[in-house]
């Protein structure tokens, strides 16, 4: 054995304070601070009294602190797992600042009132909504679902479609620009009692506003796309020997693909937040129909729940929107 | 025919390979913002089948728009245009113009956009083996799933001649195809079109302001006048190829030219 590794053994075995600072670095501190955040959040949810009762107190106290005892374990092994591991460091930040809000929002609403019932609500109150109205939430997101995507699918495939004939025909764009930018700022909503004459059903009408907010953004954008796409492509494709369907379909139609995803997630942002009023068209049931009657009770908790409920599922489809732009747009990569 | 065997020519034997062009006064005009722009007035000009002419002058003088007007893309506003005898009507995959941006397009790897003439015209199930023939011509088999924006300036410049030469054209119309290339990527394409040109045959007709360029190219030169272009001179030279820019003819017709443009010191 050689004079350095011996010194360095005898370091290890016989100096504590040099061991514990290896222990203490092999530690995610953010971790540990965000175990303190969410124990609080539990402490304070189970130590302190509601001013008023929201019910799942418990369950929520259980569900921070089970937060906590994972935060502490990913403290002293989150360096061990890999690109996991590095995906819960980058957002450390973010899991003390959910910690903290927790604690702060139980004291200010369930436990000093402060911010009172029926207007605000505490976490566990949110809590206490999903686990007392799972059947019921269930059935509205499933309603809000398929309003949704119906309407969506059909107003981007119309507006889509509206976009690459207003983009490539002169004709087209003569007659149909003015009347898209007439009817391009009015609210959806406006439409409401038009819709109730034309449309056989409610739901027929709801659908019919969803795809209207969707397909709008998604016209104006694929036809200023399609318009823009650089001349010299067609007449490369010309000089081939393309005719006209080609050249739409292989050169305007990928060419202003960038422009497409701008006006889609436009289309997602807007459909959602028409989805509300749709609902209030003779609905059973979805989310938004959930909000309105809550609204009209006071249930204001119910509707917070509602609202996350939508935000989620909103960031979802736009995260999917996403990957789909990444994959077929992946020849943009170096233009960006 | 094997792949193999066609090394360097993408044709197919039975193809006709180069196209006569004849253009007889022909003067263009463009119409902009209600002015009234002449860009070239009464050209006359006869290419032979095989021939490579250059034409030169100043810019902005239209060479650019003789070059369209011969390709199809555009009809002249007076006079008439033939190729073989016939009259040019429009665009055909027989006369492609090469333009001085690569014009790839930017979401269709480079084996898709060599493969553009063949798809558009619907034949390329039966003739894929003539995209990787063009490619591996212009040195750009490895290159045949990259997309456009991972190539160089040279080598997105190849890949637009395979684009063209997929086509088996009988008439390659080049508009300063090299211009915006660096010095050395200029020189080492400058030898290769030549050697395709030898080894296909095509007729070509290229537009440069690079004196150089059209002296280490073409056996005949055309130069133009200021807007509206007409024909100012017509240099006729034979040197064999390849050709090097120090040769005391090429240098002493290189004075000439620029005399002729109004550029010799």
């Amino acid at each position: 054995m050689s004079e350095a590794s011996q010194t360095l053994d005898a370091g290890i075995t016989t100096n504590p304070r040099v061991w514990l600072r290896g222990v203490w670095r092999g530690i995610w501190t953010n971790g540990l601070f965000a175990a303190v955040a969410w124990a609080a959040a539990a402490l304070v949810t189970v130590s302190l009294p509601d001013v008023v009762p929201w019910g799942s107190a418990g369950l929520f106290a259980a569900i921070t602190a089970t937060g906590a005892a994972v935060l502490i374990f990913l403290a002293l092994a989150v360096h061990h797992l890999g690109r996991f591991g590095e995906t819960v460091v980058h957002y450390g930040p973010w899991l003390i600042a959910v910690g903290v809000w927790l604690t702060f929002w139980e004291l200010t609403t369930a436990k000093f009132g402060w911010l009172p019932k029926p207007f605000f609500s505490p976490p566990h109150g949110l809590l206490h909504v999903y686990v007392s109205e799972t059947q019921r939430l269930l059935i509205c997101i499933g309603y809000t679902l398929r309003l949704w995507s119906l309407g969506f699918v059909s107003g981007i495939i119309v507006g889509y479609g509206a976009g690459v004939a207003l983009g490539w025909s002169k004709t087209f764009s003569y007659w149909g620009m003015p009347v898209l930018k007439l009817i391009g700022p009015v609210p959806a909503t406006a439409w409401i009692p038009c819709t109730f004459f034309f449309f056989p059903t409610t739901f027929a009408a709801s659908v019919f506003i969803v795809a209207l907010a969707s397909g709008i953004p998604v016209a104006i954008l694929t036809s200023s796309g399609v318009a823009s796409v650089n001349r010299s492509y067609y007449d490369v494709g010309r000089n081939l020997g393309a005719d006209n369907r080609y050249l739409i379909a292989k050169i305007a139609v990928p060419a202003s693909l960038p422009h497409v995803f701008v006006g889609l997630f436009m289309g997602l942002y807007y459909s959602f937040a028409v989805l509300v009023v749709a609902e209030m068209l003779g609905a059973k049931y979805g989310l938004g129909w959930y909000i309105q009657f809550q609204t009209a009770y006071s249930g204001y908790a119910n509707v917070y729940a509602t609202l996350l409920i939508m935000a989620a599922i909103c960031a979802g489809l736009v995260k999917l929107l996403f990957i789909a732009r990444d994959r077929l747009l992946g020849w943009q990569k170096g233009f960006i | 025919m094997a792949p193999g065997h066609a090394a360097l020519r993408v044709a197919r034997p039975d193809v006709a390979r180069s196209v006569a062009v004849t253009v007889h006064g022909v003067s263009h005009a463009f119409e902009l913002a209600g002015s009234h722009l002449p860009v070239l007035d009464s050209i006359e000009l006869s290419v032979a089948a095989g021939e490579f002419i250059a034409v030169l002058g100043p810019s902005g003088c239209g060479k650019s728009t003789l070059l369209r007007l011969i390709s199809g893309l555009e009809q002249p506003s007076a006079g008439t245009i033939s190729a073989d005898g016939l009259p040019i009507n429009g665009p055909d995959p027989s006369r492609i113009l090469v333009f001085q941006d690569p014009t790839l397009f930017p979401w269709a790897t480079v084996w898709n956009n060599v493969a553009t003439g063949l798809d558009a015209r619907g034949v390329l199930a039966h003739e894929r083996w003539r995209v990787n023939a063009a490619l591996d011509l212009v040195g750009l088999r490895a290159f045949a799933r990259a997309y456009p924006h991972q190539l160089s300036g040279g080598m997105a410049q190849r890949a637009a001649l395979a684009r063209a030469l997929v086509n088996d054209p009988g008439l390659l119309l080049l508009d300063e195809p090299l211009a915006k290339l660096d010095s050395l990527t200029r020189l080492s394409l400058q030898a290769e079109l030549v050697a395709l040109w030898r080894s296909a045959r095509f007729t070509a007709i290229l537009v440069t302001h690079d004196v150089e360029e059209a002296l280490l190219l073409a056996s005949r030169i055309i130069v133009l006048s200021e807007r509206p272009a007409r024909i100012k001179a017509e240099f006729q030279f034979e040197r064999p190829y390849p050709r090097h820019r120090d040769e005391p003819e090429l240098i002493a017709l290189r004075r000439r030219i620029l005399e002729t443009l109004g550029l010799a010191t």
